[in-house]
């Protein structure tokens, strides 16, 4: 943790004002406030987790903040990236959130990185702050700012979500574990759905993200018991907080006795993802929506099948015959071979899949809505909603 | 009977249940009695090999079932399973 120094970090009378309500708890104190004003915190991410993160470790002192962020405010990013408004649709995130975290505290030392985080550029970016919390969300990341922080020997104050459950811990300590100790290997791409395929409650990030700016705030502060060690697991339908012991494994690659990671790899191709660059959808039989907007005009003999959710069916449909792509295995009976399938979902993703799982059974009329309900919406019906 | 606790992203393979009840006497024992009764949760929990897949991690009460016998980890009445598998976020 930083020296605190005289100069560098004397609180003026404003500051002291501004505060006051720290000052006067002996667990933080004038010399608390003035270890939270020579921190230096990298947030990587201005999304769901870094929007409560940054905001609240402005509200309460913290130096010096640096954002990572090359993303664009995008209005389904509203109901629950809380830093962003309707105004900064279209926005980059990183300008929107400097205007209202200056407004909330124009002591703060903001330093703005337009730029991904990357094998190349991580070390030197860690190397200039003291805590690096981690708000993104993708795998390959994660294991970046883990073995870029036990490299350059900063805490991770991880938080991650998905739909109304979170986890939270702070790795990469020099006695604690890190992140590979955890999870020594990603899960194979597709396999875990992002918000946008799987949804997010929009209050989660705001729960986890205030823990990892408190987990932040202790670590500068010393304080209390941080969850080094301990992996926090958040229910929020259940409003249910349990806790899992986490050690530091000996044999870790990244943080263990014998490391064999000594530098950044290629974080994609571990995950998988480089060889699939293209989706699994480029090479199943497609359609158009246009052509299908041709044979539906021509009363061609068609049969939609619309392999969403039921709840997603109510939002808006083309009155397709409705088997939830997972359910298709068990129902496909219901279907008959010999007439020509179109199959659509909402961007053509699962459609793919359960063509190609209809071609491997013996299908041989079956076709992917390219584009699914989405492009439905956008170039034949504007009036139908988009989700 | 040992309670399991089934992760959100794995419920759509137990009929929805966040929690299953299953005999069993190790933690080997219940994991399989999980995946007998239900059958999708095979692939996710476990490689073509058998093993399980290491961004799934279980945890008998509080510790990591790495840290005790592993799958040989004896359960008495009243332990909870938890299945913890890594989650990132999303793909905004």
């Amino acid at each position: 943790m930083p020296t605190v120094t005289e100069t560098a970090t004397t609180l003026t009378n404003d500051e002291i004002l501004r505060y006051s309500r720290h000052l006067i708890m002996p667990e933080v104190g004038m010399e608390g406030q003035q270890k939270l004003k020579a921190a230096k915190v990298l947030c990587i991410g201005a999304g769901g987790l870094g929007s409560p993160l940054a905001l609240y470790l402005t509200a309460a002192g913290v130096g010096t903040l640096g954002i990572v962020d090359f993303d664009v405010v995008d209005y389904t990013n509203l109901q629950r990236q809380i830093i962003h408004t309707t105004e900064d649709v279209g926005r980059k995130k990183l300008d929107s959130a400097a205007d209202k975290l200056t407004a909330i505290n124009p002591f703060l030392n903001l330093r703005l990185f337009e730029t991904k985080l990357t094998s190349a550029n991580a070390l030197e970016l860690f190397r200039e702050f003291d805590i690096i919390a981690d708000g993104t969300d993708n795998f390959p990341t994660r294991y970046l700012v883990n073995d870029a922080c036990v490299l350059t020997g900063k805490p991770n104050v991880y938080g991650s979500i998905f739909r109304f459950e979170g986890q939270a811990s702070v790795f990469a300590t020099e006695e604690g574990p890190c992140y590979r100790c955890l999870y020594p290997e990603p899960p194979p791409p597709g396999l875990v759905p992002s918000c946008a395929e799987g949804g997010v409650l929009g209050i989660l990030p705001g729960l986890v993200g205030v823990i990892q700016a408190t987990e932040t705030i202790k670590l500068i502060l010393g304080a209390g018991d941080s969850l080094v060690g301990r992996l926090l697991l958040v229910d929020a339908l259940g409003m249910k907080f349990r806790e899992l012991k986490l050690r530091k494994n000996p044999e870790c690659p990244a943080c263990g006795k014998n490391r064999t990671i000594t530098k950044l790899i290629d974080y994609e191709e571990f995950c998988g993802i480089r060889g699939q660059e293209e989706p699994a959808g480029n090479d199943v039989p497609a359609i158009s929506v246009e052509e299908l907007k041709k044979k539906l005009d021509a009363k061609a003999d068609i049969f939609i099948l619309d392999v969403r959710e039921p709840h997603e069916y109510q939002i808006c449909n083309l009155k397709g015959y409705l088997i939830p792509v997972g359910d298709l295995p068990k129902r496909v009976s219901e279907l008959d071979s010999s007439r020509e399938i179109i199959a659509h979902c909402k961007m053509g993703g699962r459609s793919a899949k359960a063509v190609n799982f209809l071609r491997r059974t013996g299908f041989k009329k079956v076709y992917n809505l390219t584009g699914g309900i989405t492009a439905w919406a956008e170039k034949i019906d504007p009036k139908m909603p988009k989700y | 009977m040992p309670q399991i606790q089934i992760p959100s992203p794995l419920r759509q393979y137990t009929g929805k249940q966040a929690t299953v009840q299953v005999p069993a006497a190790s933690v080997g024992e219940a994991l399989k009695g999980l995946v007998a009764q239900h059958p999708d949760l095979q692939r996710h929990l476990y490689t073509d090999e058998g093993k399980l897949r290491a961004f799934v991690n279980v945890y008998v009460n509080d510790e990591d079932m790495r840290y005790l016998d592993k799958e040989a980890t004896t359960l008495k009445d009243g332990d909870t399973i938890s299945i913890v598998p890594s989650i990132a976020g999303g793909i905004s």
